[in-house]
């Protein structure tokens, strides 16, 4: 988890237009806009399972909230390597899935959650609906950064290991095997890590979202912990939580940490400084001798297929290739081009029928849920930059505080909302206080790993040299410290500012213990909407948030980061 | 078309375009590879003999020309060709037989008969017992050796390599070479032909049949040297160390005689070949070691294995910027400084200093430079204007190379200073 950064995709290392991101809102405007369409048909009242507290259960649900984590991920993982394939193949491709990808990055996705429940449940059975719609969630959480990585890798092969392919016909299924799939594999395990993170904070979210007379919780670990809470079960959330941790830490231990050591065979580097993962899992599988015959047999099988799909490239190739006539290509622009169009005017004509009372109510919603957004990175920053300083720069303190750290930033957040409202309401302020506490809950982690990162890169012989200059605390401070971490603070600023817009639509509108908690705010707002049926105002106020968390990563956040980038950077 | 003619190149053009300007990087080339023939390309970095050897391939199409192979016109990656590359280019994942089978799979070679050629092949480079060992735990010299049985698992006809040497050791280099050429004249391996890609002097003769000598701005072929000495060749016999010699002065000289504008004593810089991007620590050194030598005058060659220059190349362009900057003359492979480059070469820094700056004012990209910087009202300009002027002249790469030399000099000399953030060239004096 401490270097999990150094892998990330950097979220502005790419020339982006206006008009290209214009275009990519109003595609997710119509794509919002069919969705609500929908949405008229679904039923009015949704009742939802029903939730047991006994301990016996709780294996089942966390077999059940794990099988939706692998389904999205299997389709997060299919999708990304194909859109990285079209993206790296044909520059017109890159030209417009590339900015499509940056936007659907940066929104936040939890704004989705209500628009496609109800869209599937106007047209599927209700189970399936729920299932399906949580899947959906989770795979728009993970597939992003996921694809971002694959297509990076993609992009950057090294030319002579590209060049050497081509000069010894390694193509096709070859190709992929041999150098795509090995060369992207350690950036693919690293972002499936985080994508595996983040996903738990929606699956969570899914599980326990109910608005109104309409219940879509879906039996899980999340479901679980809520209706513990609900009715005041301390011993039952105190299992659930319990159970959550244990099931990440098993992920962790049984599935990536092997494949991380696996993967370093594939670090393209001939020498490294980096200390290689370890993993006794793995050193286990390694040995075992079943394996080994599993293995064999396994790549005796896997030389068939490779010399049969060899064989039918070579007969292929006799063909020829097939192109693409341009005035097909145009046609289908057009065609598209005139679709988005007509819906556009549609959903314009939709949100037309909000009353002016009703867009003013959206724009203090939003602002309310910024200045909450903005509260909860303060306070974030305030304590994450010492603890971050002191456990990046003191190995000792590191020794003992990362573990703690790494199993407190595994839960998902999302997961001990029902649970932290216990205590949090009882505080002055009511929800609105306890809704920065949570958006706070949700976003601390990415900022201090990412300080953590920053302050162990900053070089000894700096250390150093400003003790030897005798320079004051305060100008440590401001001379080293907080100069390098700068590049860090910006990158986890801006995930960290996404996780905080998304939680607000699970933190300002809560149904707990029977009653209806809610404080003015944008995800209340949704949630509101979803509840009463109101689908202008939920069409108006999903746009409005995914409008506006972007401008603000275009306007504040970018410029930023590339200031970060070119001046601070420590290498 | 001679039967004995594997490659023939014609009129073989290649640009670059960024944005709306090109940069050439071949022009007109034509040139044939014969049957039975070693050739070695040689020229300075930047002379588009890379370039050429993808076109070569196949792996890259001429902007215009063709090549033909055996006659045909080439379409895609020639499947008689093969490379070796610089930088070995293996699959750091697969294990050194599998780097070596992999070639013969794409093929379509089922397994046990892969297995046993590449066994045969690994045990033909002497990397017998090396078979499961990773690319990573091998030396530089091992790896290539790797690269050479891939590139032998194909039984190529045209055997392309892309300095494979440069990222060698010497020693390593010496003996790899040695052994090729063993490889080669007792007819060991199938190949017909072999095409070397090097800026070595010395390698070139030692190995090649033919030698064809390249220039660059624009990259072309400017004389074609045959080599009839037989192998296995001795370095240090005459006739060896004469030709060597002669091409060092056909190299050095080059850029004087053809085109003319060098023969100013100050010159180039903003058409033509551009400031040699070579450090001013190092052309002191040069200069101060050919002042300790009597009569201040010595031959270059001499002068590489003295000064224990790593590469040929990097000794070129030091004494490519002494005569430009009018510190010494080289006539016929020889240097001499001129009382200019006498005086340099026993001043004081501050001495040095001025010198330089003095002379560096007379090249044309900084007497631009210099006439923008006193014509704007805050005596800076923007590095990227430079940058847009030598786009113009030069690849991408040489641009960068170019304007970092430019700023080094312009420091150094103290006619300007630069601004790294704002990405400005500055008066410091100015009001």
């Amino acid at each position: 988890m401490e270097n999990i950064f150094q892998h990330l995709s950097p979220p502005g290392d790419r020339k982006y237009s206006l008009l290209g991101d214009i275009i990519v809102l109003i595609f997710v405007a119509v794509l919002i806009y069919l969705g609500i369409t929908l949405a008229f048909h679904a039923p009015s009242e949704i009742t939802g399972p029903t939730i047991g507290l006994s301990l016996h259960l709780l294996p089942w649900y966390a077999l059940l909230s794990v099988s939706r984590m692998v389904a999205a991920y299997i389709l997060s993982l299919v999708f990304s390597i194909l859109y990285g394939y079209a993206a790296v193949k044909s520059r017109y491709a890159e030209m417009v899935l590339m900015p499509l990808l940056d936007v659907l990055q940066s929104v936040p996705i939890l704004s989705f959650l209500p628009v496609v429940l109800l869209s599937f449940s106007a047209i599927l059975p209700k189970g399936i609906a729920v299932e399906l719609a949580s899947i959906v969630l989770i795979f728009t959480s993970q597939v992003w950064n996921l694809t971002f990585a694959w297509y990076q890798s993609l992009s950057t092969i090294p030319r002579d290991l590209r060049e050497a392919s081509k000069i010894f016909h390694i193509r096709g299924w070859l190709r992929v095997k041999t150098l795509d799939l090995p060369f992207g594999a350690i950036s693919l395990i690293w972002n499936s890590m985080m994508s595996w993170a983040g996903g738990w904070f929606f699956l969570m979210a899914a599980e326990i979202f109910t608005v109104g007379k309409k219940d879509f919780r879906l039996p899980g670990i999340g479901a679980y912990l809520q209706e513990a809470a609900n009715r005041g079960d301390i011993k039952a959330v105190c299992w659930g939580v319990v159970t959550l941790i244990v099931v990440i830490i098993a992920l962790d231990q049984l599935m990536w940490r092997p494949l991380l050591a696996w993967s370093s065979k594939f670090k393209l580097n001939m020498t490294d400084s980096e200390p290689p993962v370890t993993s006794w899992f793995y050193d286990l599988l390694v040995d075992s001798r079943i394996l080994y015959r599993l293995r064999k047999g396994i790549s005796r099988l896997l030389e068939r297929v490779d010399m049969w799909l060899i064989h039918l490239s070579y007969r292929r190739e006799g063909r020829g290739k097939k192109r693409r006539s341009i005035p097909v290509m145009v046609i289908t622009t057009g065609a598209g081009a005139l679709l988005l169009g007509i819906y556009l005017y549609r959903s314009i004509l939709l949100l037309s029928s909000l009353t002016s009372h009703e867009w003013w109510h959206i724009g203090v919603a939003l602002t309310a849920t910024f200045l909450r957004v903005s509260m909860a990175l303060v306070i974030a920053l305030l304590w994450t930059i010492p603890v971050g300083v002191a456990i990046g720069t003191n190995p000792r303190i590191a020794r003992w505080l990362q573990p703690i750290v790494q199993i407190a930033a595994s839960v998902p957040a999302t997961a001990l909302f029902p649970a932290f409202l216990l205590v949090v309401l009882r505080l002055p302020g009511g929800l609105n206080t306890a809704a920065i506490l949570l958006m706070l809950l949700g976003t601390q982690w990415y900022l201090l790993f990412n300080i953590i990162a920053g302050a162990s890169t900053i070089p000894v012989d700096l250390r150093y040299t400003a003790r030897l200059l005798q320079l004051s605390k305060w100008q440590k401070w401001r001379y080293l410290i907080l100069p390098s971490l700068f590049p860090y603070i910006v990158t986890g600023i801006i995930t960290a500012g996404g996780g905080a817009w998304n939680a607000s639509i699970v933190a300002e509108y809560i149904e707990f213990a029977g009653k209806t908690l809610k404080t003015t705010g944008i995800g209340s707002t949704i949630s509101q909407a979803t509840a009463t049926g109101n689908y202008p105002l939920l069409l108006a106020a999903t746009l409005a948030m995914i409008v506006a968390v972007v401008t603000i990563n275009r306007l504040v956040w970018r410029p930023l980061y590339a200031l970060a980038e070119e001046k601070y950077h420590l290498d | 078309m001679s039967e004995d003619c594997l490659i023939r190149l014609k009129n073989i053009s290649h640009s670059y375009s960024t944005g709306k300007k090109s940069f050439m990087a071949l022009k007109e080339i034509n040139l044939d590879l014969k049957k039975k023939e070693f050739v070695a390309l040689l020229g300075p970095s930047g002379c588009g003999k890379s370039t050429l050897l993808r076109i070569i391939t196949g792996l890259q199409p001429p902007t215009s020309g063709e090549v033909l192979y055996r006659g045909e016109r080439l379409e895609g990656v020639n499947p008689y060709a093969t490379i070796v590359f610089q930088t070995f280019a293996l699959f750091p994942w697969l294990t050194v037989q599998e780097n070596v089978e992999i070639a013969l799979k794409a093929r379509g070679v089922p397994p046990q008969e892969r297995e046993k050629m590449a066994l045969d092949l690994l045990d033909r480079v002497g990397l017998d017992g090396f078979e499961g060992a990773y690319p990573r735990e091998l030396s530089g010299g091992m790896r290539q050796k790797v690269g050479f049985a891939r590139a032998m698992a194909v039984e190529p006809e045209l055997l392309c390599m892309d300095e494979p040497f440069s990222a060698l050791d010497p020693l390593s280099a010496d003996s790899l070479r040695g052994e090729l050429i063993e490889l080669w004249t007792t007819g060991k391996i199938p190949t017909k032909t072999i095409l070397m890609v090097t800026h070595n002097i010395e390698e070139a003769v030692f190995m090649a049949d033919r030698i064809v000598i390249m220039d660059k701005s624009p990259g072309r072929v400017i004389s074609q040297v045959l080599v009839s000495m037989s192998h296995p060749r001795n370095r240090k016999s005459p006739e060896f160390l004469e030709m060597v010699d002669w091409i060092y002065a056909l190299m050095a000289g080059q850029g004087h005689s053809v085109d003319g504008s060098r023969d100013a004593p100050v010159g180039g810089g903003l058409k033509g070949r551009g400031i040699p991007p070579i450090s001013i620590g190092d052309l002191a050194g040069l200069l101060e070691r050919v002042f300790e030598i009597e009569g201040g005058r010595c031959d270059i060659y001499q002068l590489a294995s003295s000064l224990k220059v790593k590469d040929s190349e990097q000794l070129l362009r030091l004494t490519e910027a002494a005569q430009l900057l009018g510190f010494a003359t080289i006539i016929a492979g020889d240097i001499t400084l001129t009382t200019l480059g006498e005086i340099f070469a026993e001043a004081s820094i501050l001495t040095r200093k001025e010198i330089f700056a003095s002379r560096i004012k007379r090249l044309p990209i900084f007497k631009w430079i210099l006439e923008r910087l006193y014509a704007s009202d805050k005596g800076e300009i923007e590095i990227e204007e430079v940058q847009s002027l030598l786009e113009e002249d030069f690849s991408p790469e040489d641009v960068e190379n170019q304007i970092k030399t430019i700023i080094n000099w312009g420091r150094y000399s103290e006619l300007f200073a630069y601004d790294d953030v704002r990405e400005v060239i500055f008066l410091e004096e100015h009001p």
